[in-house]
């Protein structure tokens, strides 16, 4: 009680109260389970202490019971908008264990799935980065190509979302016949959609207004917490995988990475958009040079890692994605650690939001692009 | 008697003489009176669900779907639907709310919208009060309004409804002054305001095109505070920042979040008729000044159809703000307010005072 009397006393502006509330583990909003805990003073947001946790399933652990390709099918479900890459993550650091290389066909296959899941992954940030600053209409458009992306998908892997369509090794199987042509249908119709993202949300004066020096994250600082992707390089922080540690068929393909320098939420937005135009343009260079050869190696029947320790990462939609076995010779990894992008992505949040109000903490939080399975695993 | 869908005061007329002649004064006055009330909760009512049904269907066609389309014959039965489900709920009230404040609070709103109805020319003869102050009458009870949104969040009892109605209490008062102003420069143009000789005084053009460029800002600046006033499109942020704060009608369920819905598609039918009369006419047909024969041809339109196709096309406008535009944050609604719209709609009275006294206009 001294303490409220001190304030009162002390200031001649109106004492103002710090709360706390809770933007709980269920939200109207499409972020998934996790909880913020937000302390306030009116309208201003001090301090966003993340609690993650809620969908803990213990995938590491389960990943010590399980073989190696059976692991792909539970890196599906952690960052499930990019599962294609976190599968070619496993599968990649599989076989550079062993020391095989997949032939030329299983990588440009790889490559172009992977671009594809980065496509339909931004586009569904899209849609709901609009959902969250009250243009409901963004959801419908978004979605709408999306789902196309998603049918390709059905067609050649079996599964719309959770793919699994790597192995250690190669493919499941070969592409379906169907598919070259319909991913070339589907480049050209996309290509004159996307203007339609930017003539609905990008140019909007609301939504600059919301987005324009909102969630300032400094160059030092994006390092400083490990934020990668596109969230990353809206900062200036150049940390493109596909371009320092190249991997399947990205040597053989030319594409810019897109960075930024001016590090608030506008920035970020437009980084994607951009990236949404490279994966376009990766994808047409691929889809009609895919060489003829098998769709996978002949690999044993118990695949055992020889002992130590391999580590391996790929650019997923959210940044580096990064496998990390442990392996004592047994056909299950002793230790599998993944570094999920999502994580260290989360933390710079209240860097991030701090002095700004309640409603930019949303749209800030959008931008970053969050799976919150990813975070938790 | 006679109908004559052109004039309706003699349906009103021959009414009122049939019932002066069978019964007493006083009782047919009092008849009277029911029937005008009955007509205006009928309307409000069907109208009401119609706007709703309106709303999903705008709302599927800018979102390239189909909206409401399984019950009844192009899903037209989806809001009596929807209404039957309210008024099953169960009324829930939270333990410490101020019960008689509490279920004042609805009813408050519905009063305001009731009362702004009244004073509206749907045609000639179709009017049923016609002050001489009519513009001033229709701006102060709808700020009574306000009331029943504070009300409601207040006695909800709850953090985050008190929030919210704050926020919406500071957005509908400070949009109330924009409202105003531009309605106070056609008020200067026309030189009246009782709505029927304002309606009159558009027979020979609309005012917005004989108003030219004031008039034109008016009509826009009208259009952004009337959107704003109805908590509804980009000002919307009183009810949809669900994160957080779930408007102020979070701990109203059933009936009562009815009424609060169904006064907020009144208000929107309120602001847009309000658009029509003053700026585009009312139920006065278009008419180009001596163009006998045009003016004519326009006329073969009953005037009731002519404002319900102009009240219709204002409130198709302000649902696609709703439905292309992000929010605005709340201090950025107020900064637009006060820092913008306000200070435009004064240079613009100048302006049509100028405009009037210079006699600068068609």
């Amino acid at each position: 009680m001294s303490e409220i009397k001190e304030v009162i006393v002390k200031t001649d502006r109106l004492a103002t109260d710090k709360y706390q509330v809770n933007m709980g583990p269920q939200h109207p909003s499409t972020h998934g389970v996790l909880r913020l805990l937000v302390t306030l003073e009116g309208e201003k947001v001090l301090n966003v202490q993340p609690h993650t946790g809620y969908i803990h399933s213990g995938i590491e652990k389960m990943c010590e019971a399980i073989s190696y390709p059976q692991i792909i099918h539970l890196t599906d479900r952690m960052d499930y908008l990019s599962a294609h890459m976190s599968n070619e993550a496993v599968s990649l650091c599989v076989e550079n264990a062993l020391q095989i290389e997949v032939p030329d066909r299983v990588k440009y296959i790889r490559t172009i799935m992977d671009e594809l899941t980065r496509l339909a992954s931004h586009q569904l940030w899209w849609c709901v980065y609009g959902m969250d600053l009250g243009a409901l209409t963004t959801f419908f458009y978004g979605l709408r190509d999306r789902e196309l992306i998603l049918d390709i998908f059905e067609e050649t892997c079996g599964a719309r979302m959770t793919v699994s369509y790597n192995t250690p090794g190669g493919l499941m199987f070969d592409i379906h016949p169907n598919f070259q042509k319909r991913v070339k249908d589907y480049i050209k119709y996309f290509k004159t959609k996307l203007p339609e993202y930017d003539q609905l949300l990008s140019g909007n004066v609301i939504m600059r207004e919301r987005t324009e020096g909102i969630g300032y994250l400094t160059l030092e600082e994006a390092i400083d917490f490990g934020v990668t992707g596109p969230s990353g390089r809206a900062s200036g922080f150049s940390n493109d995988v596909r371009k320092h540690q190249p991997y399947s068929a990205y040597p053989f393909v030319k594409f810019n990475e897109i960075l930024d320098h001016r590090c608030d939420s506008l920035a970020r937005y437009e980084v994607r958009i951009k990236e949404m135009w490279e994966s376009i343009s990766i994808i047409e260079q691929l889809i009609d040079n895919i060489p003829e050869g098998d769709y996978a190696l002949k690999m044993k029947g118990v695949l055992k890692l020889p002992e130590g320790e391999f580590y391996q990462r790929v650019e997923t939609a959210r940044g580096e994605f990064g496998v990390f076995i442990v392996s004592d010779g047994k056909k299950n990894p002793y230790r599998l650690k993944f570094r999920s992008p999502g994580f260290s992505n989360l933390f710079a949040l209240n860097k991030m939001a701090k002095g700004h109000k309640i409603a930019d903490l949303v749209a800030i939080m959008s931008t970053l692009d969050l799976i919150i399975p990813d975070i938790d695993r | 008697m006679a109908f004559n869908i052109y004039d309706f005061t003699t349906l009103t007329h021959n009414i009122h003489v049939g019932l002066a002649e069978s019964f007493s004064p006083v009782l047919a006055t009092t008849i009277e009176w029911v029937i005008v009330g009955v007509v205006y909760l009928l309307f409000v009512a069907l109208f009401g669900l119609f706007l709703v049904y309106a709303e999903r269907k705008v709302c599927a066609a800018f979102q390239q779907r189909l909206g409401p389309t399984r019950v009844g014959p192009w899903g037209l039965l989806q809001t009596i639907a929807d209404f039957i489900k309210l008024l099953m709920k169960e009324l829930i009230m939270p333990r410490k709310a101020d019960w008689f404040l509490y279920n004042l609070a609805p009813f408050i709103v519905i009063i305001a919208s009731f009362l702004a109805i009244a004073v509206l020319p749907f045609a000639p003869g179709l009017q049923s009060l016609d002050f001489d102050i009519g513009v001033f009458y229709l701006t102060a009870v709808s700020s009574v309004g306000v009331i029943g949104i504070l009300l409601a969040g207040w006695s909800s009892n709850n953090k985050y409804s008190l929030i919210g109605a704050m926020r919406s209490g500071a957005q509908i008062l400070s949009y109330e002054l924009s409202v105003s102003l531009s309605l106070l420069t056609m008020v200067v143009f026309a030189g009246t305001m009782q709505f029927s000789a304002i309606v009159e005084g558009q027979r020979d053009a609309w005012f917005i095109f004989s108003g030219h460029i004031p008039a034109i800002i008016a009509f826009v600046v009208f259009l952004i505070a009337g959107t704003a006033e109805t908590n509804r499109g980009p000002f919307d942020l009183a009810e949809a920042e669900s994160e957080l704060v779930a408007g102020f009608h979070t701990e109203y369920s059933g009936i009562k979040f009815a009424m609060f819905f169904l006064a907020e598609y009144i208000n929107l039918f309120i602001v847009s008729a309000v658009a029509a009369t003053v700026f585009l006419g009312g139920w006065m047909p278009l008419h180009f000044g001596n163009f006998e024969s045009f003016n004519h041809v326009m006329d073969f339109i009953p005037p009731v159809m002519w404002f319900f196709m102009k009240v219709l096309t204002v409130i198709f406008i302000i649902m696609w703000f709703k439905w292309t535009f992000p929010r605005l944050r709340v201090d950025q609604i107020l900064t637009l307010e006060w820092k913008y719209l306000l200070p435009i709609n004064l240079v613009n009275i100048l302006l049509m005072a100028l405009v009037v006294l210079t006699k600068f206009h068609f």
